[in-house]
């Protein structure tokens, strides 16, 4: 039985890592753009929910719907300003662009809130639990999942079925017969990655609301990000989430037979998935 | 040399190549006599300059030239500076030698490192290299004959009784500590000079005429004969093993290690990208140039903590939009100077064109 209930903590944990990287996959779908400040990104949305949520006294879900629009509008801007600047044939500088912001948004966090570890109030779910079959899950791993679902779902309804989504299937396949048909790829590029800020507002919640969080910890959070986007493929957002699912129930085993093992076992199954399907479990897009 | 029956051909000499080579050869000079003057706290800043310039050459040469931008270099600083101090704590070895396990262990690693790194492309082969460095960190930790997680240090008995310290210490009529700083600065110096003049060789030779004609087309490349797969795993490993001896030699001096501190992202490879896109990538003079800008930001910035990460990496993000090429680019477009010269010329019976 404590199997089972490590699995399905597993599988739980698994729909924190699905947001943390369906932001990441997106953005990389359309413009093949790894930002590698997405993890800070997540940690920077966290902090503004918790300044939300002390500061003005909001819900922490009240918090969410304010902060991700100005969470939409920085993407917008930085995709506008900066990245949109270095995306071409070189994947250099992108990469280097990005790893200077996150370089630049660790420190500036740490300057601003120290690197005491914080935590999202939220006394209503704080702890809560249910009782689901034969296992005891708690109320925020279960939403954690359920909104890793829903906003897997709403993407894929974006992408398949407006004219936006019909916009980014088209520059993600060839920019520059989109560009022909009146469709500006810069724009599109900045409406993605809004849209991936937003996903990862969403994701910043679960995260500073299930544990504590300090300026430092986006890059292991873009490694797990990461590590579930390859697993399940580039280019499929269900895929993403099956990969998150596995990291999950890796880490949850590995910490089962030692605490120290936790995030080692994560990264070996990754290598395994490398190992046996260099390509994921469903690719969909080439790189 | 210049009669006018002598046949064409081609070359990467000029006129200031010469001339920097005979400036190199004097700076060099100076650098090894320099203890006898120096203060001891000069020694160790310039050990770390000289350190922190080997790690840039050796990324650029990666990144820059091979096309091969890893983000997980401090696996091998790390796996280089453990096996270090595996073979002197456990194995009795003298630290001086130890520094050449170093190597071999950065050999070792990389070449599963490659195998798994190499099946994925341009970004996602940058994080691949992270999460196998952050795998080798989390297993190193493991390792508890050399402190686990905490970390260890070197023995007193090892550090004092290597080789050459008390030959120098009664040279310079220094006390051993200090003698230490010196022989690792000697070192330090060695490998930077070797690595350049290596690198330099390496780009001028066949093997480098291949790498850049990969990294400005890898299919036309391929497509003239050069193996492209080969050629990356050889500058691969050719920068794995030095990086191992970079790593190894770092630890030394600082003779104390823990996982965190040898497996450092930040130390060994944010720090050492910052100096190769500020300097200038793809040219052996960039990281030279970053180097001294990155220690002048450093001295400068170093009171103010996080502000000083902070302006690194907005610097850097303006250095990339901007100034793409870095400093050395900018200065080179402006001057045409180009101190290490790699471009292969035609010259004629006249010796035309010879600047």
């Amino acid at each position: 039985m404590i199997w089972l209930d490590t699995i399905v903590q597993g599988i739980l944990l698994g729909g924190l890592y699905a947001l943390f990287a369906t932001g990441l996959s997106l953005v990389f779908g359309i413009m093949r753009l790894v930002n590698l400040a997405h993890g800070d990104m997540i940690v920077l949305a966290a902090y503004l929910i918790l300044v939300l949520v002390t500061g003005l006294g909001l819900s922490p879900w009240l918090a969410v719907l304010i902060a991700a629009p100005l969470m939409f509008a920085l993407g917008w801007l930085l995709q506008r300003v900066v990245l949109n600047r270095v995306l071409g044939p070189d994947i250099l500088p992108p990469l280097l662009v990005t790893f200077g912001l996150s370089i630049a948004i660790q420190n500036a966090l740490l300057e601003g809130f120290s690197a005491d570890s914080r935590r999202i109030p939220n006394p209503d779910l704080e702890g809560a639990s249910v009782a689901l079959g034969p296992v005891t899950v708690g109320v925020m791993p279960v939403l954690t999942f359920a909104s890793a679902v829903l906003v897997i779902v709403i993407l894929n309804r974006v992408i398949y079925g407006t004219p936006l989504g019909r916009s980014f299937r088209a520059t993600s396949d060839d920019p520059v017969t989109a560009g022909l048909m009146g469709i500006e790829p810069m724009k599109v590029f900045a409406v993605a990655t809004g849209i991936a800020m937003m996903v990862v507002t969403v994701a910043a919640l679960y995260l500073g609301t299930r544990a504590n969080f300090d300026p430092a910890i986006g890059p292991a959070r873009l490694i797990y990000a990461f590590q579930a986007v390859i697993i399940g493929g580039l280019g499929s957002l269900w895929g993403t989430l099956a990969g998150g699912v596995i990291i999950g129930v890796a880490q949850t085993l590995g910490a089962a037979v030692n605490p120290e093992w936790q995030i080692l076992a994560g990264h070996l199954a990754f290598l395994l998935v490398l190992l046996i399907r260099p390509r994921g479990l469903f690719p969909r897009a080439r790189d | 040399m210049s009669s006018p029956s002598a046949p064409w051909r081609a070359t990467t000499r000029t006129r200031t190549g010469t001339l920097v080579a005979l400036l190199a050869l004097a700076l060099i000079v100076a650098g090894l006599v320099l203890p006898a003057f120096a203060s001891r706290r000069l020694i160790q800043d310039l050990f770390y300059i000289l350190t922190m310039l080997s790690l840039a050459q050796i990324w650029n040469l990666l990144a820059g030239y091979g096309g091969l931008v890893s983000v997980g270099q401090q696996a091998f600083v790390g796996i280089g500076a453990y096996a270090l101090f595996g073979g002197v704590i456990l194995g009795g070895m003298d630290p001086l030698l130890a520094i050449l396990l170093g190597g071999a262990a950065g050999l070792v690693l990389a070449i599963p490192m490659a195998f798994f790194a190499f099946r994925l492309h341009g970004a996602y082969f940058a994080i691949g290299t992270w999460v196998i460095a952050e795998t080798t960190r989390l297993l190193v930790a493991q390792w508890k004959a050399l402190g686990g997680g905490t970390g260890t240090s070197l023995p007193r008995a090892a550090t004092s009784d290597m080789m050459g310290v008390a030959q120098v210490a009664e040279l310079f009529g220094v006390r051993d500590a200090a003698a230490r700083d010196i022989l690792a600065y000697w070192i330090a110096l060695l490998l930077a000079v070797a690595l350049i003049a290596g690198i330099y060789a390496l780009l001028r030779s066949r093997l480098g005429l291949a790498l850049i004609a990969v990294r400005d087309n890898a299919e036309a490349a391929g497509s003239v004969g050069v193996d492209v797969r080969w050629l990356k795993w050889a500058v691969f490993l050719i920068a794995s093993v030095a990086t191992g001896l970079t790593g190894a030699l770092i630890f030394l001096q600082t003779a104390r290690i823990s996982p965190d501190a040898a497996f450092a992202i930040t130390d060994w490879t944010a720090y050492v990208i910052f100096i190769v896109v500020i300097g200038g990538i793809g040219t052996i003079e960039g990281p030279i140039l970053g180097v001294l800008v990155f220690f002048a930001l450093r001295s400068t910035l170093a009171d103010y903590g996080s502000w000083y990460l902070l302006t690194l990496g907005l610097t850097a993000i303006v250095a990339m939009i901007f100034a793409p090429k870095g400093l050395w680019g900018l200065l080179s477009a402006r001057t045409g100077w180009h101190l290490f010269p790699i471009r292969h010329r035609l010259i004629g019976p006249t010796e035309g064109g010879e600047r």
